[in-house]
This record gives structure tokens, sequence and C-alpha cells, in this order.
């Protein structure tokens, strides 16, 4: 076993052996302590992933994927399921941050257990949700993704259902309810496609080759259904304002972060590569759905008057934005739309973060009884203003780069319709502004309102700890995007070369 | 029959799974007649179903044996698939008896005729899966059946329990009839009661007359096995008021002979023209209405008997590919039946995990109750709790029962390889409104209880059969294949 197989295997297996280890560990705090390092190791393991060679160094052109390190075992011959596993420009990105989520997450449940159960069980949870976000992000084989997928679920359906907010049971149920239907409607497009081809192998499957018409534009349309889901993609989002709303603060982190990111990963990855002539056929549609959920999105979090549910809405306008990216099926897009993945991951992440900070200290998330906390708590205040600006896609910060450049990639695809995207999406751009001004002019500024006053002006270590490598990041792909970028341009013009 | 002999050679090699389950019975018999112990009596019948099961695999693992031929038709096939059959129907005996200690030891429940009975009852599924003809098929199953209707009767006491006798004592009865009716009229129509005979001539003559009504009859008999919408009534009915025990070896040993058996005449007798319609059509009632009606459930065992009633639409869909002609080429036909197998395999596994953890939640005698008395049972009971949840997502095929959700990815992937694009969307959609009552269940295990009723331990044959079936699950969940390889055979 060479040792990229190695790393592959490890960040599955650690957190994986960690989540059973958390369990049986019988002091509570002895416990998350045991979570939180095993994620750290996760997080080592993932970063590894990129060290090694990354070249070509076959012979005729390179194939659409090409994973750094792979890993190939059979698992049941009889549903053409592999063990297969590889890491790439677009997957890696995705699982550092998965792994950074889950390790701040963790170390966040060591200071903080939410009311509802014991900290022990949820560390758990986050682990076996880490495992099945991982394994999404670095499976190969079409029903291997599948099966990580669907591994999500029930886990994230008890950490909302068991350590959220008062209307928890709900939010947690419509959660599981929409996003089975979206997975269900994966598997089914998974094998529309392995039926067809006969291998469900992504590495072959990537470019379409061997499909007909018929079968690409059914297996995309499913597909694309089952991530629109997930990323939620307007008007199928309607399950997640609650669920973040309701869910535990690490909880939302994890959803915002990167839950939505295996819908938009899997649309660039499985759907567009496998079938890349539906992706062709039914682009104009998903782009115009993509704006209106920037729109929508945009307009909802305007009127919007709860904290969290301010922020959950404006994951709806950005994830509008990646999907626009993808829609435009450029390479300038596909890049937007990665990196915005990423920049989403970080600053929701910090917000959901802060937000639930505001939350614990006041007892409301009510914008009418927060105002003035940069009397009482500056050093919070200019968090998440930092956040905030930088969600609102700032020049110089993360956000920036996937909001422009998708805007950018929509002019470039030229003609009428995707100029007028193009147009839209930058007035989308502006509301993001708008109500992200609105939200700090509301919370941080005039006179402390009852609840306000009664904050404490100081951050606990583990809070600090816990947000400063999101802050840091957050400025670190704003100033130097090739971060994201540098790795994710092979594999995105290996990709753009196949769609026909 | 002027130049056959009619002296046959038996091949009693492959006739000893059935030799094994018969003695059971008779051992139990004559334990309980000598012994008169209720310990003694108990672990002859689990000797026997163990001795049934290791017979079987060592059977099945040299190969397909043949006997009762008359020329190339034989009344007893003897394949891997059928070592399965009787394998799984051994182990499923041995899991009932397990949940049945409790019962047996302390209650009024005769022990010597409950497993005696029970062992009858295993005989007739050993010998369903390896029938080649429509009698041997017809006999096995009554076996299987007959004894179950004083099993279900057993709580003494109980108006529930013996309205739940006289409804499945009834119903069967008809259904028994309907099949024989249907098994009759093909006999008049082509002389032939061999079911591979049976496909032949149906196959080679088209349009026979009756074969569409005698078509109709044997598969709605069947229909009412497997507890298929509209045959379905009886079920949840028979199911609550039965001991729990037997109604955990109603839903799995039954319904498991009612699939082994449609399976038989419908993929070696009748033609698929004729029952692929019927039984795409019967699939999607039969997961249709369960899932739906299971929403309403208030009543534990009740929302698990709509829940089973379900999960048999499930295991038919793969045959409503038939329906079309691309569900009908070799291939697409051998995925579908290894497919139907499969999924009744890992249901079972599932069926019985939930049904085990039932009894080892309730007090000992008592019937499943209402889902208010559950509440928060997991909590106090973790370990219970979790091989519940683990059966529970197993059949709303999610992880952590990873063993549920091959099975769904099985029936898809058969259904897709059969051309029915739209049976697997109905699949998936009755996916999604069947995890509703099973999140229902299980946030119920695990909510806040305000009334705890301190937990008693449950007793250790119930426990030993949780923890060896819950096992077993895990390792389907991740070695699918084992399965997999042997239905198809």
């Amino acid at each position: 076993m060479s040792f990229g197989e190695f790393l592959l295997v490890a960040v599955l297996a650690l957190p994986a052996v960690g989540a059973v280890l958390v369990a049986a560990t019988p002091r509570d705090r002895a416990a998350r302590l045991v979570g939180t390092a095993v994620a750290g190791l996760t997080l080592v393991a993932a970063v590894l992933l990129a060290v090694g060679d990354r070249g070509w160094v076959g012979y005729g052109p390179a194939p659409a994927v090409l994973p750094w390190h792979r890993l190939d075992l059979p698992w049941v011959p009889g549903l053409d399921l592999r063990f297969h596993l590889g890491v790439d420009g677009l997957s890696w990105p995705l699982v550092v941050l998965t792994a950074l989520l889950t390790v701040l997450c963790c170390g966040y449940t060591v200071w903080r257990v939410p009311a509802g159960g014991s900290g022990r069980a949820l560390v758990a949870l986050l682990l076996v949700v880490e495992v099945g976000i991982l394994g999404t992000f670095l499976a190969l084989d079409l029903v291997l993704f599948f099966v990580f997928f669907e591994v999500v679920l029930l886990p994230m359906y008890a950490i909302i259902a068991g350590w959220g907010g008062d209307g928890r049971r709900r939010a947690a149920r419509r959660f599981a309810l929409y996003t089975l239907l979206g997975s269900v409607l994966l598997l089914v497009g998974v094998f529309v496609v392995v039926a067809d081809a006969g291998t469900a192998d992504v590495v072959a499957l990537t470019g379409g080759t061997g499909l007909s018409r018929g079968t690409q534009l059914a297996a995309f349309t499913l597909l694309a259904l089952a991530f629109a889901v997930k990323s939620p993609l307007w008007p199928l989002h309607s399950w997640l304002p609650d669920a973040h709303t309701q869910a535990p603060t690490v909880g939302s982190v994890i959803l915002a972060g990167v839950l939505l990111k295996m819908g938009t990963y899997g649309l660039v990855r499985m759907a567009v590569g496998v079938a890349p002539e539906g992706a062709r056929w039914a682009a104009p549609v998903l782009g115009v759905l993509a704006v209106a959920a920037i729109i929508v999105g945009s307009l909802v979090c305007l009127a919007q008057d709860d904290l969290k549910r301010l922020i959950a809405y404006s994951s709806v306008g950005h994830m509008g934005f990646v999907l626009l990216g993808v829609a435009t099926l450029t390479a300038t897009g596909i890049q937007a739309a990665l990196i915005g993945n990423i920049a989403h991951g970080v600053i929701t992440g910090l917000l959901f973060f802060l937000a639930g900070a505001i939350k614990d200290r006041t007892g409301t998330g009510s914008l009418a009884e927060l105002s003035g906390l940069r009397e009482t708590a500056p050093r919070l205040a200019g968090l998440l203003g930092f956040a905030a600006v930088a969600s609102l896609g700032l020049p110089g910060l993360a956000g920036f780069w996937g909001e422009a450049f998708a805007v950018v990639a929509a002019v470039q695809r030229g003609g009428g319709l995707w100029t007028t995207l193009a147009v839209l999406a930058a007035i989308g751009g502006a509301l993001t502004a708008a109500y992200f001004l609105r939200l700090l002019r509301q919370v941080t500024h005039g006179r402390p309102t009852p609840a306000v006053a009664r904050v404490a002006p100081g951050l606990a270590g583990a809070e600090l700890a816990a947000w400063t490598p999101l802050v840091l990041l957050a400025l670190a792909v704003g100033l130097v995007p090739a971060l994201v970028l540098g790795y994710a341009t092979a594999p995105v013009d290996a990709l753009t070369a196949v769609l026909p | 029959m002027g130049g056959m002999s009619l002296v046959q050679s038996v091949d009693n090699v492959a006739l000893l799974p059935a030799y094994l389950a018969a003695g059971t019975a008779v051992l139990v018999l004559l334990a309980d007649l000598l012994l008169a112990r209720a310990g003694a009596t108990v672990a002859v019948a689990a000797a026997g179903a163990i001795a049934t099961v290791a017979g079987a695999a060592a059977v099945g693992a040299v190969g397909t044996r043949r006997t009762f031929c008359v020329g190339g038709d034989c009344s007893w096939v003897f394949d891997a698939r059928a070592a399965l059959v009787a394998a799984v129907f051994g182990l499923l005996t041995l899991g009932v008896l397990g949940l049945s200690g409790p019962l047996l030891g302390t209650g009024p429940t005769p022990v010597g005729e409950y497993c005696f009975l029970l062992a009858c009852s295993m005989t007739g599924g050993v010998v369903l899966g390896a029938a080649g003809d429509l009698i041997t098929l017809i006999v096995a199953l009554e076996t299987l059946t007959l004894p179950l209707y004083v099993l279900v009767g057993l709580r003494r006491g109980s108006l529930a329990s013996a309205e739940a006798a006289v409804t499945f004592f009834v119903v069967s009865v008809v259904a028994t009839t309907l099949t024989l009716l249907g098994a009759a009229l093909l006999y008049a129509v082509t002389g032939a009661l061999h079911l591979d005979r049976l496909g032949a001539l149906l196959g080679a003559a088209g349009d026979l007359p009756l074969t569409t009504a005698a078509v109709a009859l044997v598969v709605a008999g069947l229909g009412f096995k497997v507890a298929a919408v509209p045959f379905h009534a009886w079920a949840p009915a028979t199911y609550d008021g039965a001991p729990l025990p037997v109604a955990a070896y109603l839903s799995t040993a039954s319904k498991l002979g009612g699939v082994v058996a449609l399976l038989a005449v419908v993929q070696r007798a009748l033609p698929a023209e004729v029952t692929g319609p019927v039984l795409a059509g019967l699939a999607v009632l039969t997961m249709t209405v369960g899932n739906l009606v299971a929403l309403r459930q208030r009543r534990t065992v009740r929302l698990l008997a709509w829940s089973s009633v379900a999960q048999a639409g499930y295991i038919l869909a793969p045959l409503g590919a038939l329906a079309l002609a691309t569900g009908r080429t070799a291939d697409a036909r051998a995925t579908a039946y290894a497919a139907v197998v499969a999924y009744a395999v890992f249901f079972v596994a599932l069926e019985l995990v939930a049904f085990a953890a039932l009894v080892a939640l309730r007090p000992v005698g008592t019937d499943g109750g209402t889902l208010d008395d559950l509440r928060g049972a997991a909590r106090r009971q973790p370990w219970i709790g979790a091989a519940f949840v683990l059966a529970l997502t197993g059949l709303a095929g999610l992880p952590p029962g990873l063993a549920g959700l091959f099975a769904k990815v099985i029936v898809v992937r058969s259904v897709l390889d059969g051309g029915a694009g739209w049976l697997a969307l109905v699949v998936a959609v009755n996916a999604v409104v069947g995890l509703a009552y099973y999140l229902r269940l299980t946030a119920v295990l695990y909510a806040d209880a305000a009334h705890a009723v301190p937990a008693g331990r449950p007793a250790w044959p119930v426990s030993a059969a949780l923890a060896v079936a819950t096992a077993v699950t895990v390792v389907l969940g991740f070695a699918p294949q084992l399965v997999l390889a042997l239905a198809a055979g």
C-alpha cells in the first residue's frame, strides 16, 4: 500500500474508529477530548493528501479525471460497487474544509455542550457525519458515492433532533424527508447510468463516453434534482431555513459549511461529468433557477428578523451564485463555483459560530431585541462585522471571487439569456450587500437593548480558537485565491475539455 | 408411463435437510413425552434447527442435487437458492425459539406443542425451497402455515388472540383454495404439474384457454401469503393479536414462504407476459398502501405489520419489471429473481431484529403495546435501543442499517435493469414516505420519558437471539455479496 492509499484510508478510518472510541469512552469530557484529537489527526491526514507527485505520466491525452492518489478495491461485485477512492484538485479543498470544520466543532463542543443530550454522543455523531461527507468527496465510484451520501442523513437528523432549538423535531423531520427524497432520486439516477454503461467507475464514465443522449438527459435530470435538493436550489430549498435555524451551533456550521457542498460537488463531478450532454441541455434551466435563488434569497433576507434565519437564507443566495457558475459550464464558471463553495463554507461557518455565540449570550436571535452589540461586546461585534462584510463579497475577502467570477462567466457565455442572468445576479449581489449592512446596523449599532446590555465583553479561549482559523482562511483565500484555484485549474480544464 | 420404471432411486443426501427438519419435529414430540421438561424440549428444538441449517449448508455446498424425477422433471431440486432458503428458515426458527424463551418459561403456554408446531412449520419452509412441482409446493406451503393457526391463538384468555387466529385461518383457507383451483386449471389445460414442464408447455403453446384465469388464481392465492394488497387485510390484525414471537415468525418466515412460492411459480411455470403486469400492479399498490396506512398507526406491532406489507411491495417490485419486454431478457430476469430472494433475506434479518428488540423491551407475556409504551426506552436500554434503531433504519433503507440500504439498491438496480424507470421512481418515493414512520418510532424510542418505567433485563435467550440477529445483520450490511451470490444460484 502506497503512502497515498494509506492516507485515503486513514482519512475515512480515523473518524469512523474515532466515533466508536468516543462512544465507548465512559467519561463525557474525556470522550469529547478524544473526539477532538481524532478529528485533528484526520485534518493532518487530509492536508497531507496534497503531498506527492500529481503530474500525468502516462501516454496519450490525460483522462478527464486524474486523481493524485487512488485506491480501488472490489466490495460488492453483484452491485457494481467498488471501494474506489481518489483525491484531486476538485475534491481536496473540500476535504480539508470538512476536516477543519469538524475539528473546530468538536473543539467547540469540548467547551460547551448544547442542551439536549450528552456531549459524547454529539461528538460521535459529528465524526460519523464527517465520515459520510469525506467519503462523498473522495468516492470515484457512483454507487459508493451514493452510499456515503446516505451515511450523512440520519446522524445529521439526530444532531438537529437531539440538540436543536424549540422547533427541532419538525425541522429535523423535514430535513430528513427532503434530503432522502434527493438521495433516492440520486439512487435512481446512478443506476440509470450504471444499467446503461455497465460500470460505475467515475474515471471511466466522465465525459459521457458510451452513454446515449437519452440516458444522459434522464441521468442528468435525476442527478441534478437530487443535488438541487441538497445544495439547495430554489424552489427545493424549503428544508434549509428551519434546519439551520433549529440546529445547534455546531450542527449549523457543518450543515452550511460542508453538507451543502455535497450537492454542488456532486453536480460538478457526477452530474456534469457523467452526463455532459444532459448538462448542456439543462444548463439554461439551471441558470435561471440559480439566479432566481439569488434574488429570492436576498429579498427574503431583507425582510428577515431572526439572526440565524437570515444567515440560513443567505446560504440560498450564495449557493445560487455557485450553481450559476456551474450552469455556465465554462472553466471560469466552474472555478468560480469551487472557490465560492470554499468561501461560503468558511464564512458561513464563522457566521453561524458568531450567531450561536450571540444567541447563547443574549438568549434571543430576534434582530429587534439585538442592537448596540458594539457597546457591550466590541470584539464580538467586530468579528460579526468582518464575517458579514466577507459574506457580502468585499474584494480582498474570500466571498468576492466566487460571486464576481460567476457573473463574469455568465457574461462570457454571451447571448441574451446569459447576459440577462449576469445582470440579475449582479443585482442580487447588491441586495446581498444591502441586507448584510442592514444586519450590521441593527445588531452592532444603536443603543444596547436589555438583552444586549447583559453581555460581557470577553470572548472565551475556546471561541477564539474555533474562530481564528476561519478568520485567517477568509483573509487568505481572499488575498491569494490561488490557494484553491491553483489546485483546481488542471481538473477543471480536463473536465471542460470533455464537455460537448 | 409404459416404458418408464416406476421404481425411483431416491437421493437421500438431497433430502437430508428435510429429514433433519422433520426429525426435529418428531424428536421434540418424543422429548416432551419422555423427559417432560420444558428446557429439554426447547433445547432439542434448537439443536434440530441448528442441524437443519448445517445440513442445508453442507448439501448446498456440493452443488445442485435432484430427486423424485420423472424423465427430466424433478419434484425435488436442492440448489444453492434452496439451501439459502432452508438455512434462513432454520435460523428464523432458532431466533423465534430464543424470543419465546420467557413465554415458555413462565406462562401457561404448552411447551411441547409450541416447539413441535414451530418445527413442523420449519419443515414446510425447508421443503418449499426445493419444491419442483405444484403439489409439493402447495403442500409445503400448507405445512408451513397450518401450525401457525394454532400458534397465533396460543395467548390464552386473550380475545384478540382468538380473533386473530380465526381471521388468519379463514383467510388462509380461502387463499389455499384459490391456489389449488388455479393449479387444477393449469393441470387441466396442460396435463403437467412440474414447474419447469408447465413453463415449457405454457411458453410453447401460446394462448391456451383458461390460462389467464388459472394464473390469476395462483398469483392471488399466493398474494394472500405474502400479504400483498389487496390480499393483506388479515395481516395487521393477526400480527397484533398473536404472541410477539409468533408475530415475529409470521412476518419473517411465513412471508418468506409466500415469496419463495410465488417466485417459484413466476420464475419457472407461469408466462411472464401475464404475470408481469399483475405483479407490477400488486407491487405498486402494496408498497403505497402499506406505507400510507403505516403512517397512521399508534400500536407498535400494527405499525410493523403495515410496514411489512409495504416491504412485500418492494420484494415484488423486481418481478414487476417483467411487465416490459426489456424486462424479459434472460439477463434482466436473472437479476430480478436474484433481487427478490436477496431483498427477502435482508428484510427477514432486519424484521427479526426489530421484533427481537421489541420483545426485549416489553414485559414478559404482554403484546406489542402502543408507541407511547416505548417512550424513552432506548435511553433506558441503550444497547437494545441501538439494535432497534439499526433494524428500523435498515427497513427504511438508510445507514447505519447498511443491509437495508443495499436491499433498496438491489431492488432499484434490478428494476432499472429491466427498463422500468417508472417503477424505480415509485419505489424511491415510497422509501421517503416509509422513512416518516420509521423516524417517528425512532424518535419515540429516544424521547424524554416523563413516566419512566423501571427497565427489567430481558431473559438471556431473548438477549442472545437479539445479539446474534443483530450481528448477522451487521455482517450482511458490510458483505451483501454473501447473500447476492447465493440468491443468484
